[in-house]
């Protein structure tokens, strides 16, 4: 990899300070997952790394006073192992425990999980120069597009990996972005754009802007969640489709319910369509099925793709029943 | 039968030769386990402790007094010329000490080599490569083979055309076969590329000890292989050059030679005037030390009722990337009519190398699917179906065994009959290989004074047990504990032996070893009663000790017994006999499979796997070895594939990541059931087991669902494509 300068913040103001301007000029490391990937591939070549683990006290899991508060240096093991989160925030704890590997749950954390690039095999391929990283054409539009975008694709065709991401907006969390001129918080669910808008990134962080901390509200009474993940390999693999649901309860009856797709989109994909056929249902099979349905209506496919449709309708209808406890 | 070798006793305080008769090698037999402590055993690997606390020292821990490192520049163009390599940027960055040019021609597939560096660090030596000018005149590629076939596709080797057809072969007249068939099925089947995906990468450390010796730490399958090629290569006297390989990590047929990273390796260390350890990274391993060719079979076959089969004719191809393809067809079964044509497809891809039963896991996949389509066909069970057309005794024996442990009673014979969306189903598979050995091993044995007791022969453990058996031929001879005996291998100063590949070394060493130690018994029983005054035949070798059966009371212990040897103590040599090994095995499989018909997963739950290898050395190593070989059978089933791009000539999925090896999650309850022959002849387990898996989980999953995947692995994408095809669950 090119040789750079580690940089040790102690806080967060000092960190974005380092950051800069360039994303090509400075990257932010965190439990880097993901970004010594990149940088051994090639995929990014910074002169700087600003080492987030060098601030104190971004690790914190905090449950007390309403909303669930958590570092972006929490762990995914942290959150994984958390009894309370398993209990309030299921979907949460049941992503955090099918990402990667052991190891990588184990040193990967909350803000990198979010924050985490595509694993498009075009994108990680330092000698194909694709849309993604400025080149002119997604080669997964007439290439192999197995593992590629059936909703929200174009003109890349991505898919989000984040497994957080969708239980994390299926809960309605919030992020606190911090930068040197100061702070703001954004529901989860604004955080990420399609490529439509930008193809070259997939969030809204500007350079010099850090996720500090997700904040998860109190759920309502009566929610209950989960999260359901199909891979072709039960261990360290990647979604083919996921999905998180999030139901309000009233016995039976769903008065209210958020599903998001993952491994799906080049976002976490909100099916509100999916949502609104439950509001109000006895939950069901059937009732999930038609919820299902609704979420993969708008789905189009790519010449490979095309059974991920189907899979997706299952893994909705699957993990409607599964938070419902049906 | 006996033969006669001099021995030294000392008699009345002077050496005296002296002649005595030895069982002569053929005469050897293994023994029945029932007399034995290990041999037909469970025995523990003897160097698992040093594997499991990593003090097993691999090629990769090789670790030198100023050792440098090598790393190789690759073509990331599928077809190019090369115009001019520029290395001076390479050689002036500090820290570098060697660069080389490797090709300087044409590259024929992204990964293909063209220069190598040695620097002082692994990250020194990666900037040194990039930093290498390469001026490409980029040619048109191919790497599908489909398009490869096309008449105007790019050409992979100059002139030649991109289709090679074999020798077409034929039986009977075929046509008049169909005509008189009662079922005749038609179908294509598909098997892909895959990469052997070694953990320990392929590579070497080369040391010049000075310019006309040179020692070579290489993760090889053939330390005698490896010497030759670099003897030859640097045209040094063969006793110039030394090659060891103590443990490895996997191999699977792709690492015989030296290899172009072996030879640069040793070029590095030349031209840098230091030691070099050059290992290639993951995506290389994954790109260009090893692939197995694809088989695609486009078969029409015939059956009459009774379940004979009586017509087969098969138009296939397959490609190996720059090699050839190929697998061998009908497999096990005899139709009465045959016609067989393959034709080997070139890609822009990296040359297919030997991989663990080389065309077979292909062969037997497609095979036995075609003979459950065949079956099914005309009514009959395809067990029985298989009973009527496969010949081998043994493995008749194997489909029962086989059947009544996995509950084959319980298959439904309405493929898909299951209710809800969660399906179960049944499915068999065959294989046949050799198994034996070849001429050539020499194993040396030597007793000390002080008790030690060591056997070595210059072949190699490539995790398969090798020094585990070779320790437990010895410790049975002698009635010692294995942990008495130090088992020597992995080193060209030991006597030759071949590679270890095809599942021969079991049956190459085993009958050296054996040869060797019962030699030995002869002469150390022969000196140690001359010093006792008894005859030899009064002493028997049990416990540890050597005892006088008129008068145990008199016994020596194994250390007192030693001390009796004269200073030379005892060197036997062994070299390999015909008669204690033979070939030609058989095994069968049996999988149960889950699918899930709304997520397309496959879910193995079970997988019963019958084999026969002779005369069983290790128990547990067999049955080890019949694990791994199921593993792997079922990447081939179900998840593993070289995926090509044909936009940018390159593999897209060069890594663990995305080529998926089976996890343990994958991996179901696996029963082995081994058809013990305890009279028999040693054979070699490793490639049979790998063969059945991928055809019986193959049938498992259609006789769940009722849809046929053609085309492995058996994904996700291909159930649910099938499954909506046939209009099914989508």
């Amino acid at each position: 990899m090119k040789h750079f300068e580690m940089a040790r913040p102690t806080d967060l103001k000092e960190a974005s300070s380092l950051l800069g301007k360039d994303l090509g000029e400075a990257r932010l490391l965190a439990g880097g997952m993901d970004l010594l990937g990149e940088l051994k591939d090639h995929i990014i070549e910074p002169n700087r790394l600003v080492n987030l683990k060098s601030v104190r006290n971004l690790d914190y899991i905090d449950p007390k006073g309403g909303n669930l508060r958590l570092g972006a240096l929490v762990t995914l093991t942290e959150i994984a192992g958390h009894a309370d989160i398993r209990k309030r925030y299921t979907a949460l704890a049941e992503a955090a425990e099918v990402v990667g590997s052991p190891q990588i749950r184990n040193i990967g954390t909350l803000g990198g999980n979010l924050c985490q690039r595509p694993r498009c095999w075009y994108y990680r391929d330092e000698h194909v120069h694709c849309l993604k990283k400025g080149g002119n054409h997604c080669f997964a539009v007439n290439g192999q597009n197995q593992y590629h975008a059936i909703l929200g694709g174009g003109p890349c065709f991505i898919v989000h990996p984040s497994d957080l991401a969708p239980a994390l907006i299926a809960l309605d969390a919030q992020v606190k972005i911090v930068s040197a001129a100061g702070s703001r918080d954004v529901p989860l669910e604004k955080f990420f754009i399609l490529p439509a808008e930008d193809p070259h990134r997939e969030n809204i962080l500007q350079p010099g802007e850090i996720v500090s901390e997700v904040s998860v509200p109190e759920p309502e009474a009566g929610v209950k969640s989960a999260y359901l993940k199909q891979r072709e390999k039960e261990s360290f693999d990647w979604s083919l489709s996921a999905c998180a649901a999030a139901l309000e309860m009233d016995g039976r009856a769903c008065r209210n319910a958020r599903l998001v797709l993952g491994g799906v989109a080049p976002a976490p994909w909100r099916a509100a369509e999916a949502e609104k056929a439950l509001q109000g249902k006895t939950i069901d099979e059937a009732a999930a099925l038609q919820a299902a349905e609704a979420a993969v209506r708008d789905a189009t496919s790519l010449e490979h793709n095309g059974y991920k449709v189907p899979l997706t309708k299952a893994v909705v209808q699957m993990a409607i029943l599964k938070a419902a406890g049906a | 039968m006996a033969k006669k070798v001099k021995i030294i006793v000392n008699e009345a305080g002077h050496p005296v030769e002296k002649e005595i008769e030895v069982q002569d090698d053929v005469n050897l037999a293994w023994g029945s386990p029932k007399d034995l402590k290990y041999l037909g055993h469970r025995i523990t690997r003897i160097d698992g402790p040093e594997k499991v606390t990593g003090r097993a020292r691999y090629t990769y821990d090789i670790n030198l007094p100023g050792l440098l490192y090598g790393r190789i520049l690759r073509s990331p163009h599928a077809h190019a010329r090369i115009r001019g390599i520029d290395t001076s940027p390479a050689s002036a960055l500090p820290g570098v000490k060697a660069v080389l040019v490797l090709n300087d021609r044409t590259v024929r597939y992204a990964g293909d080599e063209i220069a190598a560096v040695a620097a002082i660090s692994p990250e020194t030596a990666e900037d040194a490569i990039r930093l290498i000018k390469v001026d490409y005149e980029v040619m048109p590629h191919v790497v599908e083979e489909a398009a490869a076939m096309q008449p105007d596709a790019p050409k992979v080797h100059g002139e030649r055309p991109n289709v090679n057809p074999g020798n077409p072969e034929a039986q009977g007249d075929i046509e008049a076969a169909f005509q008189e068939a009662d079922g005749v099925v038609e179908g294509t089947y598909y098997v892909p590329v895959r990469a052997h995906s070694c953990l320990e990468s392929h590579g070497a450390v080369a040391r010049w000890d000075d310019d006309q010796h040179l020692t070579v730490w290489c993760s090889t399958q053939g330390i005698f292989s490896v010497h030759e090629e670099l003897y030859r290569y640097f045209n040094l006297p063969a006793g110039n050059v030394r090659v060891i390989c103590h443990h490895m990590g996997g191999g699977f047929g792709s690492k015989f030679g030296a290899g172009v990273e072996g030879v640069a390796c040793a070029r590095l260390a030349r031209e840098a005037k230091a030691p070099v350890k050059l290992m290639l990274t993951r995506e290389e391993e994954q790109l260009s030390a090893g692939n197995a060719p694809s088989a695609m079979a486009k078969i029409r076959a015939a059956a009459k009722k009774d379940g004979t089969m009586v017509a087969f004719d098969l138009e296939g191809s397959g490609t190996g990337g720059l090699g050839g393809a190929g697998v061998p067809m009908p497999y096990i079964y005899q139709p009465q009519t045959f016609r067989v044509r393959q034709s080997d497809v070139y890609i822009n891809a990296s040359e297919a190398r030997a991989f663990r039963a080389p065309g077979h896991p292909q062969a037997s996949a497609i095979m036995e699917q075609l003979m459950d389509d065949l079956a099914e066909k005309i009514g009959i069970d395809p067990m029985e179906f298989r009973k009527k057309n496969d010949p081998n005794p043994v493995r008749q024996k194997e489909y029962d065994l086989g059947a009544e442990r996995i509950g084959w009673s319980r298959r439904s014979p309405t493929p898909g009959a299951g209710s809800g969306p969660v399906k179960r189903g049944m499915g068999l598979g065959s294989s046949t290989w050799g198994g034996g050995g070849g001429p050539g091993t020499k194993a040396t044995l030597k007793i000390s004074r002080d008790g030690s007791i060591e056997i070595s022969t210059g072949s190699q453990d490539l995790g398969t047990g090798t020094r585990t058996f070779m320790a437990a031929i010895v410790a049975d001879e002698f009635g010692l504990p294995i942990g008495a005996v130090t088992a020597l291998l992995g080193d060209t100063k030991y006597g030759y032996s071949g590679g270890s590949g095809g599942s021969t070394t079991a049956a190459s060493v085993s009958p050296a070893i054996k040869t060797a130690a019962s030699d030995a018994r002869a002469r150390f029983l022969a000196i140690v009663a001359s010093a006792m005054k008894v005859k030899p035949e009064s002493l028997e070798l049990t416990g540890g000790k050597v005892v006088l059966k008129s008068n145990p009371a008199k016994s020596l212990s194994w250390k007192e017994a030693c001390a009796r040897l004269g200073m030379d103590g005892i060197t036997a040599n062994g070299e390999w006999v015909e008669s204690l090994q033979g070939s030609g095995v058989a095994g069968c499989q049996f999988a149960e499979v889950e699918v899930d018909t709304r997520t397309g997963r496959v879910n193995v739950l079970r997988l019963v796997a019958v084999h026969d290898c002779g005369y069983i050395l290790n128990r547990t190593g067999v049955e080890s070895q019949i694990n791994g070989g199921v593993i792997m059978g079922i990447g081939i089933a179900l998840t593993e594939e070289r995926i090509m791009d044909n936009q940018t000539g390159r593999q897209v999925n060069p890594n663990l990541e995305e080529y998926k090896l089976p996890g343990p999650k994958e991996i179901p309850a696996i029963e082995v059931i081994l058809l013990d022959n305890p009279t028999g002849k040693v054979s070699g387990i490793a490639e049979s087991p790998i063969i059945p898996t991928a055809g019986a989980i193959a049938n498992a999953v259609y006789n769940a669902i009722g849809v046929r995947v053609r085309e492995l692995p058996i994904t996700p994408r291909k159930v649910l494509d099938a499954l909506a095809k046939k209009g099914g669950s989508a």
